[in-house]
């Protein structure tokens, strides 16, 4: 028999309804290999009890005929989302032990679809990093490996974890975040498909936040079809969530392998950038002509202050950081270090709470809002993002979506870009984009580099358009052929 | 409308002005707070009312509650104040246990409502414009407790949430008894709305007072902020004290810095909270969690159509239409439970007299049992029954007022107690006459005397006459008929 563990989403929901197999074994499947990958530091609590016991249910319920959408599909978490009972970390000390008396809206509705949980994933902390180096429970080993070589590379962030997990084939999705690129990023360099949502598609309510009009949840999952079916489940408009969006939810699935022909596909000249590797150009050039070839206009578009979005995102998303992570005080829950008096113990308990990146962004955040400052930086940075999102405006009056390549390079090795934060910011150069402008995207694996790691393309749609989205990234799918899973080496 | 005249305070170096100008924070009256659904019943247990939002838990969100909305815009409405058609919540950051969020929601810079009035009626008859600068919706703080343990301060989030309404005055008051008249007439348009309970005692209505000082007509002075004073006594004490302070320190050479001030109730003084120099940077930022608040016009027409008659408009129609003098309808309006009562016993009867038994026997009478209206053991349908008996006779003045002080031991219905008692006015001319014939018969001395001008002595005659009639002669009777039979009229 082959291993469970290597059925995508859709061929496991078909398995499961054919009772080829049970959910308790694909669930146990999926724990033994979680058991067997530690050392790639995937996920930072597994859930085993309670994911057979979901399992079991699983199976009860395909027994009865009341098989739901996810029946038995045994996910990771980000462990941004807050889940009831679990330790939800969000990759910080600060928050070490900490159990939540509430489940995310999200979550909510993917176990309410029949989803299994099989553990929380690791993440940069507080969602801040494109590495997952950042996260105070050790960097995340991506199951990638250059052809050839054993140097541990990054699986990519903030999502890390969950591109990992679904990588190595540790859950069938997961779920991530996606606050400047943290879903499309780790899902680019880890062969997946990623997707971003509309801002307000998702529910933020449970998911801890990092800067709150940027934030959006979203799956990483083994193909477009899967990710599609991910999204569907998550999505949905929330009370809870006065940002939610109360637009009807299709069932993206349905998308997927719809012809593109005639729609017109938006090249943005500026996303060419001077330093460029040239397999990222390569890898575009492809992108192009697969979307031609399949019927689709191809059209040369300016988003002309792309250039402004890094430095715009880096003070918006900070400053909003600063506000939300202020909660962290030690007062109510979470970790505290005693201090000599009220002020003293706010200090130590955030100065060991926090880590360095996080320190940083807080400290970035409170200056740009800072009196003097507040005009100079913070405002002049919210008109850049109403630029940003008035240039993707434009471009949609001639474009129905927009194809540009997801990251700037392929995986790189663990440690060799911590030194420079600025270094590590560029990461998000061409995702920080979307999210400003509150725009779908999604990553869809394109082809490999010479030595063997994955590379992916970003495709960008109008708000509330994912279907288009989903359309044009299928056929990038299809034409790249499925990426092949990373060899299991790290179970030797 | 008359101006008040200014009150100089008399300093070393010659006259004073006081400037004042007000935030009143008010607690809206709404059963759950501003983004969540927790309760704001007053006086529970600590943290027995705090929900995930309330207590800042990790993810959790802020939902407007549009009840709280509406009561913001109701009070706009009541202060004749611009309601903003799009408002926004912001980010007021600071630390403090008893802030879980680590910064408050507040509109700082796009309040929901903007410029109004009030009008202060000051006595004497003078009124002052107080004019309004905004109204902003706001969260309220948790609570520090520090004297449950000796070595540790606890913090109780019950009220962590609440919605207040931040209402801030223009600097236009002059005296301590203006801002006093000021935050009573706020009190009483707050409570006709039913927009706040007005209750001070239990925190509802608090207020942080500007004071500055300045030589009349000169330029004005530096203010200092006294934070939180939570009566209209204490209001008037700080800013008798601060404004003193303030012009001592002038007249001695120094200088004011602009600071926040503490009022200490038990020494009657005013000290330094924090100078500007430590004042907070709050790095106030738009809330990315709330949209912006936008309300069309039909919804706030129809708010200001279901308006109660506000007490203004209320005192305006008791001096036009019922012919009240200014004070009485200013005492009758005062409370929205006063007016209706008065109103109820002044309906179909003559209003004057009717606001004359309301303010003189009843107020009196409810003041020296320190009662409220709602308590009070004479309901207005017995004061209006009763009334009715003077109207037709049944009862003189005198008669009224000793069936009133039964009512009031009784609780009975005054025709009942009229009946029981026998206390029924004679008008009966017969036995009037007789009972006159009898008090000349007895005394003609005294007959002559007033005969011979001295008609003051009518008086005693009357007298004479209600002690052997029992009181119940009827007055206007009586005195027909001894002026006919005395005088010869």
């Amino acid at each position: 028999m082959t291993d469970l563990t290597d059925l995508d989403l859709t061929a496991a929901r078909d398995g499961l309804v054919a009772k080829k197999f049970s959910a308790v074994e694909l669930t146990s499947a999926y724990l033994g290999a979680i058991d067997a990958a530690k050392g790639l530091n995937a996920y930072l609590v597994t859930t085993p009890e309670q994911a057979l016991a979901m399992a079991a249910k699983s199976d009860e319920r395909i027994a009865n005929g009341r098989a739901r959408p996810l029946e038995g599909i045994p996910l990771g978490i980000k462990d941004l989302f807050c889940t009831q009972g679990v330790e939800t970390t969000a990759g910080s000390k600060i928050l070490q032990g900490f159990r939540p008396t509430y489940e995310s809206t999200v979550t909510s509705q993917l176990w309410k679809a029949g989803a299994v949980m099989l553990g929380k994933l690791n993440l940069d902390e507080f969602a801040m990093g494109s590495s997952n180096e950042t996260s105070a429970y050790g960097p995340v080993i991506s199951p990638w490996r250059r052809k050839g070589g054993t140097e541990p590379l990054v699986p990519g962030g903030s999502s890390g974890g969950s591109a990992a997990a679904v990588a190595a084939h540790l859950c069938v999705a997961a779920t991530g975040t996606d606050t400047g690129g943290s879903i499309r990023q780790p899902a680019a360099i880890g062969g997946l498909v990623g997707i971003k949502p509309t801002y307000g598609r998702c529910s933020r309510w449970g998911v801890v936040a990092f800067a709150s009009s940027l934030d959006q949840a979203g799956p990483i999952a083994r193909s477009v079809a899967d990710c599609a079916t991910m999204l569907t489940h998550m999505c949905g408009h929330d009370p809870k969530d006065s940002t939610s969006a109360s637009q009807p939810v299709p069932d993206f699935g349905q998308s997927v392998g719809q012809s593109i022909r005639g729609l017109k596909i938006g090249i943005p000249k500026e996303y060419r950038l001077d330093g460029m590797p040239d397999a990222i150009g390569r890898e575009w050039d492809k992108g192009i002509a697969w979307l031609k070839e399949a019927g689709a206009e191809i059209v040369e578009i300016s988003l002309p202050h792309t250039k402004y979005a890094l430095p715009a995102y880096y003070i918006v998303a900070p400053a909003e950081a600063s506000s939300n992570l202020a909660r962290y005080d030690g007062v109510r829950y979470g970790n505290r270090a005693a201090g000599r008096d009220l002020i003293d113990t706010y200090e130590r308990t955030r100065a060991e709470g926090f880590g360095r990146e996080v320190r940083r962004r807080i400290m970035i955040g409170t200056y740009v809002l800072s009196a003097g400052y507040y005009d100079a930086y913070y405002i002049k940075a919210q008109k850049l993002r109403t630029l940003i999102a008035q240039d993707f405006e434009n471009a949609f009056t001639k474009v129905d979506a927009i194809l540009t390549p997801a990251t700037p390079g392929p995986a790189f090795p663990i440690g060799s870009k911590t030194s420079d934060p600025l270094e590590m910011y560029l990461n998000d150069v061409f995702t920080v984009t979307v999210n400003l402008a509150g725009l779908p995207g999604m990553s869809v694996p394109s082809g490999m580099t010479e030595d063997g790691l994955p590379l992916g393309l970003q495709v960008i749609a109008r708000p509330f358009e994912e279907e288009t989205m989903i359309k044009v990234a299928s056929v990038i799918e299809t034409a790249a052929g499925r990426i092949k899973a990373p060899t299991k080496w790290w179970r030797s | 409308m008359t101006e008040p005249a200014v009150k100089y305070i008399e300093g070393a170096t010659g006259p004073w002005e006081i400037v004042l100008g007000l935030e009143v924070h008010a607690q809206v009256s709404s059963k759950s707070k501003l983004f969540s659904g927790a309760s704001t019943e007053f006086g529970a247990e600590p943290n027995t009312q705090v929900s995930l939002v309330d207590a800042a838990m990790p993810g959790m969100l802020p939902v407007i509650n549009e009840f709280c909305v509406e009561q913001a815009v109701r009070t706009g409405l009541g202060l004749k104040a611009q309601i903003n058609n799009w408002s926004r919540f912001d980010r007021k950051n600071y630390f403090y246990p008893d802030l879980p969020q680590g910064y408050q929601i507040s509109q700082f810079q796009f309040p929901i409502v903007g410029e109004g009035e009030v009008l202060v009626d000051l006595p004497g008859g003078a009124t002052r414009i107080v004019r309004i600068e905004r109204l902003h919706l706001e969260q309220d703080a948790g609570k520090c407790l520090h004297d449950q343990s000796p070595n540790e301060s606890l913090v109780d989030l019950s009220r962590s949430g609440i919605a207040l309404m931040e209402i801030v005055s223009k600097p236009d008051m002059r005296s301590a008894e203006e801002a006093g008249a000021y935050v009573k007439k706020l009190r009483t348009i707050l409570r006709y709305l039913g927009t706040c309970d007005g209750n001070m005692e239990e925190g509802s209505l608090r207020a942080d007072v500007n004071v500055s000082v300045r030589k009349p007509g000169g330029p004005l002075g530096t203010r200092c902020e006294i934070k939180n004073v939570n009566s209209v006594r204490f209001i008037g004490q700080a800013i008798e004290y601060e404004a003193r302070r303030q012009i001592d320190v002038l007249e001695s050479g120094g200088t004011i810095d602009q600071e926040t001030r503490l009022f200490d109730s038990k020494t009657g003084e005013t000290r330094t909270m924090r100078s500007k120099e430590d004042a907070h940077d709050y790095r106030y930022f738009p809330d990315p969690d709330l949209q912006p608040l936008v309300l069309d016009k039909a919804y706030v027409d129809a708010i200001a159509a279901g308006l109660p008659e506000l007490p203004d408009v209320r005192r305006a129609r008791y001096i036009n239409e019922f012919g009240l003098s200014p004070y009485d309808a200013s005492v009758l309006v005062a409370e929205r439970e006063t007016a209706a009562f008065y109103e109820a016993v002044a309906k179909g009867r003559d209003a004057k007299l009717a606001a004359n038994w309301v303010i003189v026997e009843l107020f009196g009478m409810l003041n020296k049992r320190g009662v409220g209206i709602e308590e009070s053991p004479v309901s207005a349908a017995r004061l209006g029954e009763l009334l009715d008996l003077l109207a037709d006779g049944t009862l003189s003045g005198r008669l009224a007022k000793e069936v009133f002080e039964i009512m009031i031991e009784t609780g009975g219905a005054p025709k009942a107690i009229v009946e029981e008692r026998g206390l029924v006015q004679v008008t009966d001319t017969g036995a009037i006459e007789a009972a006159v014939d009898a008090v000349i018969a007895a005394n003609p001395d005294k007959v002559a005397e007033v005969r011979s001008g001295k008609d003051k002595l009518l008086g005693w005659f009357v007298g004479q006459v209600m002690k052997s009639t029992g009181g119940k002669a009827n007055p206007q009777v009586l005195n027909d008929i001894l002026r006919k039979k005395v005088m010869g009229e």
